[in-house]
This record gives C-alpha cells, structure tokens and sequence, in this order.
C-alpha cells in the first residue's frame, strides 16, 4: 500500500542531482528565468525554490536551510497567504489546475511547513525529536 | 477538585473493578522471552487491522502486508466477484514469495488479473484457486484444486480491513464488539484524502500505544507548540478527559478540544489564524451528511466542549475521531522487543479548493511536529526501562487506558501460556 520509503527518495534524487549536473541547466539559468508563478505574486519568485512537489523534498528543504532564509521566505510569503487562498478559489481541485496557480498551491504548502520552524522553534529541527524520522509515504495528489 | 464529572466511584480506574490500581509491571516492554510470548498469544490470535476498502478500489487490486510479528508476509486482493480476501504470500510449489517486487521484505502494491510466481510460474486467480502449474505433465498426480493459496481470515468493519491468523477466530464483529458498535455510521467512507506517515521507532509497541492512549503529557511535552499565554495555563491546568469507557480488551477516552476554533485568536500562532485549521484539524466542519448526529459511541458524554476521541482497540490499532470531521489511524507492528513500525493516517473529506487543502496540510504538519516529539521519548523510555533498575511504575486516573493495555497483553498471554500447559 504505501510507497517505499526506498523507493520515493530514489524517485527524488534524479531531479535534485540532474538539475545540478547538466550543464543545459546553467546555460539557461543565464536566460531570463520562466516565471513560476502567476503574475499577481510575482514578487515570490525569489522564493520559487520552495515550490516543490512532494512533503519528502519540502522536508528536506527546511532541515537544509538556515533559520535566516526561512525568516526571509515566511516574511515575503506569509502576508500573501490570504490573498493567496482567495486567487486559487477559482481554481478548483479535482480537476487539472494550470502550472503557475498549481505552483502557488505547492509554495504556500512549503509557507506551512516552515511556519513551524519560524512561529514556534527558532531551529529548523523539531526539539527533542533526535535522530527520529516519520515519513509521509502516502501524500493526497491534486 | 475535577473540571469534568468522574464516576461515583471517584475515579474512572475504579469504575471496573477488574482493574488494578497497582503500579504497572513494565518488564512486559523489555523482556525477549515475554515478547515471544506476545507474538503467539497476541498477533496469531487477534484480529489485525491492516488497511481501508479504498486501498482496493477495482477488481484485481492488491497489496501485501509484511508482519514481521508472525514472520509471513499476507496479500489482500478484490477478487472477480468484488469480495477481498487475504491469502498467505507464498507459493505452493517451493515456497517462494508470490507477491513482491525488487525488495523482498518490502510491501507492494498494484492491480493485477492473476498472480504469477516469479520462480517456475505457477499462477493463482485472485479468489487464490491454482490455475497454471508450468509443465504439469512433470508432476506426480498433482490435483491443482488443493495447491490453492492459503487462506487467511479476513472481514471489513466500517471499510477498515482487519485479519486474523487464526483460522478459528470468532467473527470480527464479535471481536469489536460493543466498542465498535458505537462507532458504526460514523462517514468514514467520506473521508478518502489520506495522508500516510510510517517509522521504525526504537521502543517496545506497547510504548507508543501508552504515548498515544493518554493525553496527560500533552501540556508538558508540546508545551512548546503553544503560544507562550497558552502553554502555560494549560500546564497549570493540567489534562482531564471528559469520559472514559473500558470494553476488554477494548478502551477509549474522549477529550475536550478547545481550539477549533480557539476562543481567542491570540490563543493560536499566526499561520492557524490566516488558514482557520490546527492540530485539531479545519475549524469548520466539511459538508457531508452523518457529522450532525454522531453515532452514540461518539462523544459519548455529549459534551459541549468535545474535541476528539481516542479508540483503542487491542493489540495495536487506534483510532481518533476529531470534533471537526476528520479522522486517524495509529497502527504498531512490531519488530522486535524493542522496536516497531508505527504507521499513522490522517483522512479527511478531499478537499475542493487550495484553501481547505491547506488546512489538511496544517493538521498533517502539526501532527508530524508532535509525532517526532512523542517518538523519540519513547526511544528514551525503552533504554531507561532496560536495565530493569526499575520495573514498576505508578499510572494516574488519566492514564486508564494504559493499564487496560498492559493488562490485556498479560491476560491474553497468561491464557496462551495456561493453554498450552494443559495440552
């Protein structure tokens, strides 16, 4: 029934690693980037690296990244949570969601999760919690 | 002076006198021969929730449960005839695993028309019947229709699949018996967004059932999750639960929840206040019918202030059903003396609009922060009770269910060990 744990960080690991190594990659990081987002949060684009398709790399990202740039991140984001959910009611699950209203949906689920860190531990990390891990396996699609 | 009414007995513990009020005996946690014990008398014995109908959604849907407990490994399948039944995952001919992929000690899952044995072929239809045996001619008076798979019981209560390794068990409807009765109605058929989190976890499964069957830790140990005012006045407070009940072997406590949604918003951190959801789940209950009458197992005080119930029904399946219209699973399959699985689900009404997905994806959050806190004290608790320096310890009236757990594990291997002395 679940998916292995296994098998979902294999999954992950071609785009992560892929991105870095190809060289095509860096020559278009020269181009003027895509936007990611609709136009209307323009401003979270410096953020887009948040956007991220499953709980395992949004995790990943928190535990890898400073109590700084998660301040930053939930600075610029957090304000527009609001605004955010009211954009996307016109954009309904249960049916194909275009890319950039799908990728604000996938940023604001990385806003939740680094809330945790910035409203409540100051540390990336859980307190207390060790060398403990709990994976989510089985994650909702949309 | 107690907030919530107790029994005229003064205490719920009381209540059944079957109980004792003795300090619990924890050698039942660390010891390797009690834990053998458990294995035969417990989960060869008991019926074991394994999963929901959903999981099987079409005719040919499988997946395989791995317990390492009972050291077999089970497949559960929708047949032609839509009936799912659970079969051993091996393999008549020489006893290889039917069903698996890369891993063999991994679970699997999928839809498929008839099982094929990697090794020589041999197929089964998904009723477990022995349809191919590859050059047939080879064998020696093979008759095909007594090399079936073999057969596990297997019966769904309220979409939760259960087995039992028991070929004798009584039915599973005598087995949840009152306890399950309550619940019966309840929409869980409506709640199919799941979230499904899984770890292996360093202490005794008995452990993380104590963790997870009593809420007295809750002001200490996630003291830090709550804004400052807050925690701090629930620590002084302290947890009462609303009503307990005891159905042997089975056991429940219902709790308050007074933050879906909070009186104060100030009560609450920021992102709770933007997405009106927490540890509690959305503040608003979804639209379906059956949550206006709860079934009379549900809040069974009928308490205004009511949050969430906490079923456990023995040996290693709990279930939560939260005031806001959404519910949890908890599953332990243990590993060894000293370790296990746990497994958790959340299930929710799927969401229709970002705004509601969010809000599962706060509980989910919030509920993982807690889960890593709870787990790695129990990592703490199983090296502390090794030593065995100190093997009993006193529980309080909040921590009833415990003692029906520690209890029952005894009872039921008391009575395996008693049988099998007779014969």
């Amino acid at each position: 029934m679940a998916l292995r744990p296994a098998e979902s960080a294999e999954a992950l690991q071609p785009a992560e690693s892929g991105e870095a190594l190809q060289p095509a990659d860096s020559a278009e990081a020269l181009q003027p980037a895509e936007a990611l987002l609709p136009a209307e949060f323009a401003d979270l684009e410096p953020f887009s690296d948040w956007v991220l398709e499953t709980e395992r790399e949004r995790y990943a990202k928190r535990l890898a990244t400073s109590m700084d740039q998660m301040q930053a991140f939930y600075d610029a984001a957090f304000p527009r949570l609001a605004e955010a959910n009211s954009y996307l009611e016109d954009y309904p699950l249960g049916q194909p969601i275009p890319k950039p209203q799908r990728n604000l949906l996938l940023l604001m689920m990385s806003l939740v999760l680094v809330s945790f860190p910035v409203e409540v531990w100051q540390q990336p990390r859980v307190p207390d919690s060790g060398a403990t891990y709990l994976d989510l396996v089985v994650e909702p699609k949309f | 002076m107690p907030h919530f009414p107790k029994p005229a007995e003064g205490s719920w513990t009381e209540h059944w006198p079957e109980i004792s009020l003795a300090p619990v005996d924890y050698s039942d946690s660390v010891d390797p021969a009690y834990y053998e014990l458990e294995r035969e008398a417990i989960f060869k014995r008991t019926w074991l929730m394994v999963g929901r109908v959903e999981q099987l959604p079409r005719v040919g849907s499988y997946f395989t449960r791995e317990l390492q407990v009972a050291d077999t490994s089970v497949i559960l399948v929708r047949g032609k005839d839509k009936q799912i039944r659970a079969f051993y995952n091996i393999c008549r001919h020489r006893g290889n695993k039917l069903v698996w992929n890369d891993y063999p000690a991994e679970e699997v899952s999928g839809t498929c028309r008839t099982f094929t044995c990697k090794y020589h072929a041999w197929r089964y239809e998904l009723d477990g019947r022995l349809a191919f045996v590859q050059q047939e001619g080879e064998f020696f008076g093979l008759d095909k229709s007594e090399y079936g798979l073999k057969p596990v019981s297997c019966e769904a209560w309220q979409g939760f699949i259960f087995i039992n390794l028991d070929p004798s068990a009584a039915p599973l409807v005598d087995y949840l018996g009152e306890m399950g009765k309550g619940l019966e109605g309840y929409p869980f058929h409506e709640m199919t967004e799941v979230f499904t989190y899984k770890a292996e976890v360093g202490a005794n499964w008995k452990l993380f059932i104590d963790a997870f069957a009593e809420f007295y830790h809750a002001p200490i140990l996630h003291m830090k999750q709550a804004v400052k005012d807050e925690a701090d006045k629930l620590a002084a407070v302290g947890f009462e639960g609303l009503h307990y009940d005891l159905k042997y072997p089975h056991s429940m406590v219902s709790s308050w929840g007074g933050m879906s949604p909070p009186k104060d918003l100030n009560m609450v951190k920021p992102i709770e206040r933007v997405l009106r959801a927490g540890l509690f789940g959305p503040w608003q209950r979804p639209n379906i019918s059956g949550l206006d009458e709860l079934p009379p197992g549900l809040n069974p005080s009928r308490h205004p202030k009511w949050g969430v119930d906490s079923f456990h029904f023995f040996p290693n399946f709990m279930l939560l059903c939260w005031a806001p219209g959404w519910y949890l699973t908890y599953s332990y399959w243990p590993t060894a003396v000293d370790s296990h699985i746990f497994e958790s689900s959340l299930y929710f009404v799927p969401a229709k609009t970002a705004a509601e997905r969010l809000q599962h994806e706060l509980a989910a959050v919030t509920f993982k922060e807690y889960g890593l806190q709870d787990a790695n004290t129990l990592e703490a608790t199983q090296r502390s009770l090794k030593g065995r320096v100190i093997t009993e310890f006193p529980l309080c009236d909040q921590e009833l269910l415990l003692r029906a757990l520690h209890q029952a594990s005894r009872d039921y291997v008391k009575e395996y060990t008693d049988g099998t002395a007779a014969r």
